[in-house]
């Protein structure tokens, strides 16, 4: 593991922004924290990268301790990478004096570097003169990182890097820096409010809420097998229902349904992404469409079902949606998720 | 890493040491920074502590005494007069001269916009050495608000002509779209938008018209500042004095909380980021000339008389005014205390200003409020305490340096602190960290980022207060060692013998020294508002 933090707590006040948080990542992985704002990610960053201290715990990387209540390595020590939510460039330094701004001065070949260290994000030579203000977000997106990779750190912490950027330009960017750190086997930490952001980008995702990490494990694991309603909700739409689960088969409002989870029995909460609901002409459960709306590339369906207090979300290729008012049936793809008993009582 | 006692604790990981929680110790910056910030506080807090000490130690019966008699009446009506009349008057001005330089078609807009400001580069006095020696009887209220309103005017226009220009047009568009006449729209959309800019720029100007030494004394108008000093001059009378300070402080703090009242909660957000597009000028049409022959006639005031004054006892005195064994020390002797009062203001506001952005809370603003309002006092109320206090009780800091420089900077604090705060908002604490994850220890990671960008912040306040030290009259006279001359107590000696030939040469070093400031102010105030 390059990075592990056990137990940090941290409060501000009579805030918990962090909750005892426990989380490890792998070396050389891409790490993305998500969760509501104020659920403490932010603070998670801050933390690991010394900005704030901990209340408790310990956090260490690469064996080296940055905090432990006896040590506390400060930010400048630690060899971390931090790229901010706006950039934080220095707007009195030109680009180049920014990218170069962690570079020592006796640095050999310190111009060529960076030069090098733009032209590796993708950034035109022609730039390095001007001021920060005269380039657009996504460009001085690119000096922060830059700026932050010139140290060659052992961690890359990115605070919501993209969240400023227009939608074009925000999936570009991010292959960008998923490419650069990936060639350079950086660990990196991505902070985003964005699932799709987090689940595209990340080999590991972390959802917190309330200053708690409620689970950390791969984005297929997580979208599929949440542990708790609120995982589920936070990493896309989902379709949650009572069911009564016994022998890998949950009976709920659309029947019996097949359930991941064989052993799993008795009464329960159980979840399915409504790209599983297909509406299709044989469909063993019948319902009435109450509304479409049309997304672009896929529409959204509200169905009402008879066994159902609430109208069911799913959705459908955009060339052919089913008028409102009609009655479809439907079917299941894949299998269900069957929460664990307290989860799906607690959500 | 600091040694500290701990115990082990164990987990998964294996056993590691956790320190026990009372006894973490955590150096505290900020703590340190909080520490001076009320250090300094307390000292601004001085003069009041004094006045009111004073009066406390003389007793009620000899504040009743020294304080109801006819006297102060004489004085009261005097100031309240100065201010009732000027204050209209000079909002008035400004109003129009902001109006006719932003939103209407006059030829030179820009030029005459620059001249609004020019009067600044005179300090008040020099105005009155201009008519005086022009009109040698130009004397008492009239005299005093004329006088008043041209110099302390730009204070007003300078806040209302940015916030013209800062306004929504939309707003006037929409007003007229509604049926609104223009005059209409002018009273009811524009003038309670303007209602913060003439409400700080009178305070401003009221709290100057309290101050103010030179000018009241040249036209021979007593008030409470004048009358200070002269009791001071002629008989160190200190609880006398000091009863009069106390009823100037009272009418400061009337001005302080007038102003507050009449400025009310109101709070004008501009949705946006500032106006879209300039405003429409309105077409003076056939009163165009008669409005240039208007502003004509004011510059002539403002700027002819004291231009043409310095002028003409320049060419009168010829060479023999230009005294170089004169000139040469009071220029030095100016420059060092101009210089060592602003660096030291600059440096005691650093912890507040740095609270103020970085750290801000409750008390904090409490604290800051109040350097503001003493700062807001006249410059005699300080300077009187300091002699006071070393006369009485610290005898060897009398008429020093020191005792000089500590009054110029518990005097200009308040600037320095504004422009440091500015200065510092320039820098978010976000670069500070970025610096650090670039390895940078916390000290070079201020001097690196925050230093430079809250530099020239820093330097504009630092030039401002050098500026106002170079033109003081009043605590200079009272608290300079002795020997030492400046060029505002030269130019103020000359033309108390009625040497007006003498003091010219005072007088255009002055003005050419204020230029490039009042330059600085103007073209500030046009960029802020631009933004």
């Amino acid at each position: 593991m390059s990075l592990v933090l056990r137990g940090v707590d941290k409060r501000y006040g009579a805030v918990t922004a962090l909750d005892s948080v426990d989380l490890e990542v792998a070396r050389g992985s891409r790490t993305a924290v998500v969760g509501p704002s104020g659920s403490g990610k932010t603070t998670l960053l801050r933390v690991v990268a010394g900005f704030d201290r901990p209340d408790d715990g310990r956090i260490v990387l690469d064996g080296t301790v940055l905090h432990d209540g006896i040590q506390h390595l400060p930010t400048h020590r630690r060899g971390v990478g931090v790229v901010m939510q706006d950039g934080a460039l220095f707007p009195h330094l030109t680009v180049g004096e920014n990218i170069g701004f962690g570079l020592p001065r006796e640095t050999p070949d310190r111009a060529r570097r960076i030069a090098t260290l733009a032209e590796q994000v993708g950034l035109d030579a022609s730039m390095l003169p001007r001021r920060p203000d005269a380039l657009s977000g996504g460009q001085q997106q690119r000096v922060a990182l830059a700026r932050a990779l010139a140290r060659q750190p052992r961690l890359m912490l990115l605070d919501e890097p993209f969240s400023a950027l227009d939608t074009a330009l925000r999936a570009s960017t991010r292959q960008m820096v998923a490419d650069v750190l990936g060639a350079a086997g950086i660990t990196t930490v991505l902070v985003t409010h964005d699932q799709a952001e987090a689940l595209s980008f990340a080999d590991q995702v972390a959802v917190m809420a309330g200053g708690r990490l409620l689970q950390a494990g791969t984005p297929r694991e997580l979208y599929f097998h949440p542990r708790a309603p609120l995982v589920a909700r936070f990493l896309g739409d989902a379709v949650i229902l009572s069911a009564t689960v016994a022998d890998g088969v949950a009976r709920c409002a659309l029947g019996a349904v097949p359930v991941s989870d064989r052993a799993a029995r008795g009464q329960r909460q159980i979840m399915l992404r409504p790209e599983q609901l297909v509406v299709a002409e044989g469909g063993a459960v019948r319902g009435v469409v109450e509304q479409v709306a049309f997304n672009g590339p896929f529409c959204s369906i509200a169905l009402r079902l008879p066994a159902h207090p609430e109208p069911l979300a799913l959705r459908q290729s955009a060339l052919a949606p089913p008028a409102p008012g009609t009655e479809v049936g439907l079917s299941v793809q894949g299998v269900a998720h069957v929460f664990a008993a307290e989860a799906g009582a607690a959500g | 890493m600091t040694a500290i006692p701990v115990v082990a604790v164990g987990d998964e990981d294996g056993v590691y040491a956790r320190p026990m929680p009372w006894l973490r110790l955590r150096p505290s910056p900020r703590l340190l920074v909080a520490g001076a910030a009320l250090l300094v506080s307390l000292l601004m807090l001085l003069p009041l502590g004094f006045v009111a000490g004073m009066g406390v130690q003389a007793g009620w019966q000899t504040v009743l005494v020294l304080v109801v008699r006819p006297r102060v009446g004489e004085l009261l009506v005097n100031v309240v007069a100065l201010v009732v009349l000027t204050l209209p008057l000079a909002t008035a001005l400004a109003l129009a001269l902001a109006w006719l330089t932003e939103r209407s078609d006059i030829p030179g807009a820009r030029l005459w916009s620059a001249l609004a400001v020019a009067p600044l580069a005179v300090p008040a006095f020099l105005h009155g050495y201009a008519w005086v020696s022009l009109f040698p009887s130009f004397h008492g209220l009239g005299a005093a608000v004329l006088l008043s309103v041209i110099a302390y005017a730009p204070f007003l226009y300078l806040p209302i002509a940015a916030m013209l220009r800062r306004l929504d047009p939309g707003l006037e568009d929409s007003a007229g779209s509604l049926g609104l006449p223009p005059w209409r729209v002018f009273t009811r959309v524009v003038l309670p938008q303007l209602r913060l800019a003439i409400c700080g720029g009178a305070l401003l100007v009221g709290l100057h018209l309290l101050a103010e030494y030179g000018l009241y004394g040249m036209l021979r108008f007593d008030t409470f500042t004048t009358a200070i000093l002269d009791q001071y001059q002629s008989a160190f009378n200190g609880v006398a004095a000091n009863m009069l300070a106390a009823v100037l402080v009272l009418l400061s703090l009337t001005l302080l909380g007038g102003e507050a009242l009449l400025r009310g909660t109101a709070r004008y957000a501009r949705l946006g980021g500032g106006a879209p597009r300039p405003a429409t000028r309105t077409p003076l049409g056939r009163l165009t000339h008669p409005c240039l022959a208007a502003l004509v006639l004011l510059q002539v005031a403002a700027l002819g008389v004291p231009g043409v004054t310095i002028l003409r006892w320049l060419v009168a005195g010829g060479g023999a005014v230009w005294q170089a064994a004169e000139i040469g020390p009071a220029l030095a002797s100016t420059a060092e205390l101009a210089i060592l009062g602003a660096v030291t203001a600059t440096l005691l506001s650093v912890p507040m200003a740095w609270l103020s952005v970085r750290a801000p809370s409750r008390l904090q603003r409490v604290l800051e409020a109040s350097n503001y309002v003493v700062g807001a006092l006249p410059g005699v109320v300080t300077a009187l305490a300091l002699v006071t206090l070393a006369v009485t009780a610290l005898r060897p800091l009398y008429q020093t340096t020191f005792t000089i420089v500590l009054a110029y900077a518990l005097m200009f604090l308040p600037r320095t602190m504004l422009s440091l705060r500015a200065g510092l908002a320039q820098a978010p604490v976000e670069l500070e960290h970025a610096a650090a994850s670039l390895g940078r220890s916390p000290l070079r990671a201020v001097w690196a980022v925050t230093a430079r960008l809250a530099a020239p912040g820093a330097a504009a306040g630092l030039a401002m207060v050098a500026l106002g030290i170079t033109n003081e009259l009043t605590a200079t006279q009272m608290l300079a060692p002795i020997g030492t001359e400046t060029l505002a107590t030269r130019f103020w000696s000359y033309t108390g013998e009625l040497d007006y030939a003498s003091a010219a040469p005072y007088a255009l070093i002055m003005v050419l020294l204020s230029i490039p400031m009042t330059w600085l102010l103007y073209v500030h105030s046009k960029r802020t508002a631009g933004r």
